[in-house]
């Protein structure tokens, strides 16, 4: 299944959930914000929400900045 | 007790800081704490996929300090409002977060945006986000803001990063005399006299980034900012002396010797 995930576009397997993309990717999800089509997901919702083919995914943290 | 209050929280400390362009963490950590700030900004980036096990920046920040995520980067009003909710989602869904709000015109200048970023606030405000907008030193644009309900007004002193100081102290004034909410001079500060200049027009408080991280000696001028800030802040509430032309003895002019 294709996906954007930062801008990039990625292939990634069937029925993955928020959770299971960050787990994918390598990413430790208490330190991210996950946004879906525009929409965040909530943490407590990473287990369930199911992403879909064409999905455009911010995944973002907190950097230094003025 | 003089504090400076913004939304929920209050804060004793009126100097506002960053975290954006430190050579290391923790040359960051040790300006952080010299500053004495007790409010920190950060920026919301995406998360660099190839990069494992970097340090996050989070565990550099003294954890009694309140973060203050920006927008900065951001040139619509949408794409501020998005960055807001993540910058919330990455607090884990704190009530009432505060927010620096900037929207930029362009690269070049930095300027902000204010019709854009007046368009962002009243989402923001509605969302229950407490709004501290970066603007221009414009009254009318200050107004505004404060209209849609932004827990405080935040001015420029100068372009972001230039280290002009504060190029229009008059327009500051204006500011000032109209504003119901705080007023944080943000940009523009160069060197600590700026921040001692800002908060003796009566400013709430400063926020300096680059003129800390850039220093030669980041954690000695975040002392020098500390200082200067609290200086500034007490000439403020002592009350100046009216300016005047010519000369006025500080020495009783009678008995002096050889006199009629």
């Amino acid at each position: 299944m294709r996906a954007t995930v930062n801008g990039e576009p990625l292939e990634l397997p069937e029925g993955l959930t928020v959770a299971a993309l960050l787990r994918h990717l390598g990413v430790r999800a208490e330190r991210v914000a996950v946004e879906r089509n525009g929409e965040v997901v909530k943490q407590a919702r990473h287990g369930e929400q199911k992403l879909a083919p064409g999905d455009v995914l911010e995944i973002v943290t907190f950097v230094g900045g003025g | 007790m003089d504090e400076l209050v913004l939304g929920e929280h209050r804060f004793t400390s009126r100097l506002v800081v960053g975290t954006g362009k430190y050579k290391d963490f923790p040359t960051m950590k040790a300006a952080l704490e010299a500053s004495g700030a007790q409010m920190v900004t950060v920026a919301v980036r995406r998360l660099d996929l190839q990069a494992r096990g970097e340090s996050s920046l989070l565990h550099w920040i003294p954890k009694e300090m309140v973060l203050l995520p920006n927008t900065a980067g951001c040139f619509t009003a949408d794409d501020a409002v998005r960055t807001c909710r993540l910058a919330r989602e990455l607090q884990l869904g704190g009530e009432n977060p505060l927010v620096k709000l900037e929207v930029l015109s362009d690269q070049k200048t930095l300027l902000p945006d204010v019709e854009e970023t007046i368009k962002a606030a009243k989402q923001l405000v509605a969302e229950g986000f407490r709004v501290l907008p970066y603007t221009s030193d414009d009254p009318v644009a200050a107004r505004k803001l404060e209209d849609a309900g932004c827990a405080a007004v935040m001015p420029l002193g100068a372009p972001i990063g230039s280290g002009l100081g504060l190029r229009n102290p008059y327009s500051l004034q204006m500011i000032l005399d109209q504003a119901k909410i705080p007023v944080i001079v943000d940009a523009g500060v160069g060197t600590a006299s700026d921040c001692a200049l800002c908060m003796e027009l009566g400013v709430a408080g400063v926020l300096v980034n680059t003129a800390i991280s850039g220093a030669k000696d980041p954690v000695a001028m975040a002392r020098a900012m500390k200082l200067a800030t609290e200086a500034g802040r007490l000439a403020w509430l002592a009350g100046r002396i009216p300016r005047k032309l010519y000369g006025s003895a500080s020495s009783p002019l009678a008995g002096v010797i050889g006199g009629a």
